[in-house]
């Protein structure tokens, strides 16, 4: 009985992530992807994001304390970041990575700066609120059905 | 041949219900997926798992090459475009020149049309948009039950 109050309130934070922009449709793919068999497939793909695109964090931390900047270098880093990115639907971060690619490409140093610490915190606020719907989703237990719809 | 995005979840679930005797087809096909991304592998090798299919992965083209040379035939290579050590381009081209004649299928963060083109003609048969979808799996496996 109590299951259900937590997951109507699990359907609720999963929904606002969608209605925020947090995620698009990308994450619908994953949970498609996780059945019985894979249990925790989403959050282990999200897990493998946040650590392998620490990395990529890091090398644009140090590309961008070079100076002048070698924009070449930075757009091919953010490439990477922005494809990791789409496959979990990180849609808000995603779009901060197109942004940062456009100042790269019309040289705006000043502009990739910005961008990227708005990336990090689009990142790290994503990262959040992940973090606490899993927890939840681990609370409330298996659902009924196979995977979480979109209401 | 430059295909476009998927289709919505709800299409990619019908294609995914509708390829059970795609799925009965599709044992026997060995699978290499070629990208530096382990997120996209994994995602790739589930996507995959749903179709009945187990793939080899492997984390840059210059792998995926050797692989080859050393006599392992794959019915359908996923191509990753950017990579270190060996891109998908350079790889492809080496793949052909080898004479390999797998259903090679790119997929690419989106590019220029002109990088995209440069890609194709490097020798794959279609050239997809990352993530790869149900739907494009779909796809692409009805492909290659045609080829085989």
């Amino acid at each position: 009985m109590e299951r259900n109050p937590m997951r109507r309130q699990l359907a609720i934070m999963r929904q606002s992530l969608f209605d925020q922009g947090y995620l698009d449709e990308q994450f619908i793919q994953l949970e498609e992807l996780q059945d019985d068999a894979n249990p925790n497939f989403v959050e282990e793909v999200v897990i493998l994001y946040y650590r392998d695109s620490a990395r990529i964090i890091l090398n644009l931390e140090q590309a961008l304390e070079r100076k002048p900047f070698d924009f070449n270098k930075l757009d091919g880093l953010m490439h990477q970041f922005k494809g990791s990115s789409s496959s979990i639907g990180a849609k808000k971060v995603k779009a901060e990575c197109t942004l940062f690619r456009e100042y790269c490409k019309s040289g705006n140093g000043e502009g990739c700066t910005r961008a990227f610490q708005q990336l990090k915190r689009e990142y790290a606020t994503l990262k959040r609120k992940l973090e606490a719907y899993f927890q939840l989703a681990r609370q409330a237990g298996p659902a009924e059905t196979a995977c979480c719809r979109k209401e | 041949m430059v295909l476009g995005k998927g289709a919505s979840s709800s299409l990619s679930r019908k294609m995914v219900d509708g390829a059970e005797d795609m799925v009965s087809n599709c044992n026997d096909f060995t699978v290499l997926v070629v990208d530096d991304d382990p997120v996209i592998r994994k995602l790739h090798d589930m996507h995959l798992k749903k179709f009945g299919l187990s793939a080899q992965v492997v984390e840059n083209g210059k792998t995926a090459v050797d692989l080859c040379h050393f006599g392992a035939t794959f019915n359908l290579i996923l191509m990753d475009k950017e990579m270190p050590i060996m891109d998908g381009v350079e790889a492809t081209k080496e793949l052909r020149a080898m004479g390999v004649n797998s259903l090679i299928v790119g997929v690419t963060s989106r590019d220029s049309q002109y990088e995209t083109q440069a890609f194709m003609e490097a020798g794959l048969d279609f050239c997809f948009e990352k993530p790869l979808t149900a739907d494009k799996i779909s796809f692409i496996l009805q492909e290659l039950n045609k080829k085989n």
